[in-house]
């Protein structure tokens, strides 16, 4: 493949996380599949975020993961887990095997995020606790005057919880700008739409006023994703929000925006018309690509 | 306790606070979170001495745990400072899954515990915490007794490596215990004299040891041998020790500043049923009813828990036994 000399890096780069995407998608659907299993909608959604965070943005790897002085990141919304094990298996933290595990019986790789994975720093998997357990890793570090910096996803469903706005009283109040909170915001919960279930907007005002420094994203877009996370801190002093705009179910048409794909597991058909979907953007992206 | 011819000292709650600025001097990674309760966590000249080792959070149970097990995680000693009621209750699902579950070492001060509040009513009292959290996996339970356990606990708990949850009041302690007494997490501290039989084993924990121990040298005087236990550790449960107390003793009784379900005594009659050691059992604690109002001693005289009352039921028991 020919690429141009001004870009090139950044283009190899994105289309590499762009094929991702697409690699990622399929695990995550082999592993619910097999497993019988999980949150399929919500790991669609938010994997293209994790794909640009532990390929990109954040000094994460099964090298230095020991190490206090590195990148950190909290999975807040514990349940779509198998976005998350995609994601550090492609990482090298454990075999790719071991996603055959997931679910079994006295299988470390359970339903939700626990530290008996490696690469997974905090059990979650109960709502509204990811936001705390990130301030106080983001002040930890600026007590001990460490450059690195706390990531964690969140659902919007999640928002109602109240701890959520107690530890962002705390993030600001503290000046964590090394700590960056995104927003998985997908717009449906296991009941219906966020919105209708209980509202929370507007979210931008609600974080602006709480103190945060807010940007918007759509997070689907690897290359919105790179440019906006290539900029940290937004702004010096304030912790960083991010609103990601996904589609709940995103890459495969008929999960796309639909309640029933929070944790339902496709039959056999549903299953191969997904491959199918996947296989055809591989291909597209392999050809929209060699443009580069 | 009326009548006592122990030393009064200071409130553990003092002794606590004494303690971790002496640690915290030499420890720079130790952390004191408080939600709002420095004044009464007696952690203000803490936080005046040593401004860079104590973060506020608030009056935000949840978030305070959660801050916990994230400072924690990046090694820091860190201790949670808020009253027992609020800590173990609006903070317990924090407690369970961000400090227990995910095996962070916070050290969880629950402060002015079971019904120190006396007056201000139920939602000052914790007399659930050792029912929640003994029902939680991988978090260790202390309620010191007096000034000497209450150091020798914060200072163990400095590098305990599990999540470690410890509970005082804030009343004036006296000393119980012999100046060479040995404390170790997880062993209880016989008070009394050995010997091969006793009349009445009484097994204490917290602030109760002291009623419970003035009770056992009235029954001394009235010739009633006692195998008294300040068993200031409810996980890991000293199983030889309360064995042993009860092999050796007619009866057994228990006393607690906690509900009557779940705490201590619930902990040693299942024991000892499960052991096999069948003695007459009594436990004395706060009962399943809507708790009396008034001061500390006085929720204590109103539910059995004073010298008097403990001596009382050993008698009771005693005679019913015999007849």
């Amino acid at each position: 493949m020919t690429t141009k000399p001004t870009h090139s890096l950044r283009s190899e780069k994105t289309r590499m996380l762009r094929h991702k995407s697409i690699l990622y998608r399929k695990t995550i659907l082999e592993m619910i599949y097999q497993a019988r299993a999980g949150h399929t909608g919500g790991s669609l959604s938010c994997i293209d975020i994790l794909n640009v965070l532990y390929n990109h943005v954040m000094n994460i790897n099964p090298q230095n993961f020991t190490q206090v002085n590195r990148d950190h990141y909290i999975h807040s919304k514990g349940h779509s887990v198998e976005a998350l094990y995609a994601v550090l298996a492609d990482k090298g933290f454990f075999p790719r095997e071991l996603l055959g595990n997931v679910e079994k019986y006295s299988s470390d790789f359970i339903g939700h995020p626990t530290r008996s994975v490696l690469g997974i720093e905090q059990n979650t998997g109960a709502l509204g606790h990811g936001l705390s357990v990130a301030v106080g890793m983001a002040l930890a570090a600026k007590k001990d005057g460490r450059s690195n910096r706390i990531f964690t996803i969140m659902g919007d469903g999640e928002l109602t919880e109240g701890s959520i706005w107690e530890a962002s009283a705390s993030a600001a109040h503290y000046g964590l700008d090394n700590l960056i909170a995104i927003i998985d915001r997908n717009t449906l919960q296991i009941t219906g739409h966020t919105e209708h279930v209980m509202n929370m907007e507007p979210l931008e005002a609600k974080f602006t006023a709480f103190g945060f420094a807010v940007r918007h994203v759509d997070g689907n877009n690897v290359e919105e994703l790179v440019t906006l996370l290539e900029n940290l801190p937004f702004e010096p002093g304030k912790p960083n929000l991010v609103l990601a705009h996904t589609v709940k179910g995103k890459g495969i048409s008929y999960m796309e925006d639909q309640i029933q794909w929070h944790h339902r597991v496709p039959t056999d058909g549903e299953y191969a018309a997904a491959l199918l979907e996947l296989d055809a953007a591989e291909k597209h992206l392999e050809k929209t690509d060699g443009r580069f | 306790m009326g009548g006592s011819n122990l030393q009064i000292g200071k409130t553990n709650l003092d002794t606590f606070a004494q303690t971790l600025m002496e640690l915290a001097a030499v420890d720079r990674d130790i952390l004191v979170l408080t939600s709002d309760s420095r004044g009464s966590g007696r952690v203000t000249p803490f936080a005046e001495k040593f401004p860079e080792q104590i973060v506020e959070i608030g009056i935000a149970e949840q978030n305070l745990v959660g801050v916990a097990a994230g400072l924690a995680s990046a090694g820091k000693k860190v201790f949670v400072v808020s009253p027992a009621c609020f800590l173990t209750a609006r903070g317990l699902e924090q407690i369970k899954n961000d400090i227990a579950y995910s095996d962070h070492p916070v050290k969880v001060i629950g402060i002015s515990a079971g019904v120190s509040y006396g007056s201000l009513g139920t939602t000052h009292h914790s007399l659930h915490d050792f029912a929640a959290l003994q029902s939680i996996n991988n978090i260790d339970i202390i309620a010191p007794a007096d000034n000497f356990e209450t150091t020798q606990a914060i200072q163990a708990a400095v590098h305990h490596p599990r999540p470690i949850y410890i509970r005082f009041g804030k009343k004036p302690m006296p000393a119980i215990h012999a100046p060479n007494a040995h404390f170790e997490i997880g062993k209880a501290i016989k008070l009394t004299a050995e010997r091969e039989k006793y009349d009445v084993a009484l097994i204490a924990t917290g602030e109760t040891v002291t009623p419970t121990y003035l009770a056992s040298q009235e029954l001394e005087e009235k010739g009633i041998t006692c195998c008294v236990l300040s068993l200031h550790t409810l996980r890991p449960f000293d199983e030889e020790a309360v064995r042993q107390a009860a092999e050796r003793s007619s009866m057994v009784i228990t006393v607690e500043e906690h509900s009557v379900n779940g705490g201590l005594g619930s902990r040693v009659a299942s024991f000892l049923m499960q052991a096999r050691i069948f003695r007459p059992l009594r436990i004395v604690g706060i009962p399943d009813v809507h708790t009396v109002t008034g001061s500390q001693v006085e929720i204590f005289n109103h539910y059995g828990i004073s010298p008097q009352a403990l001596c009382q039921t050993a008698l009771g028991l005693l005679e019913k036994e015999a007849g």
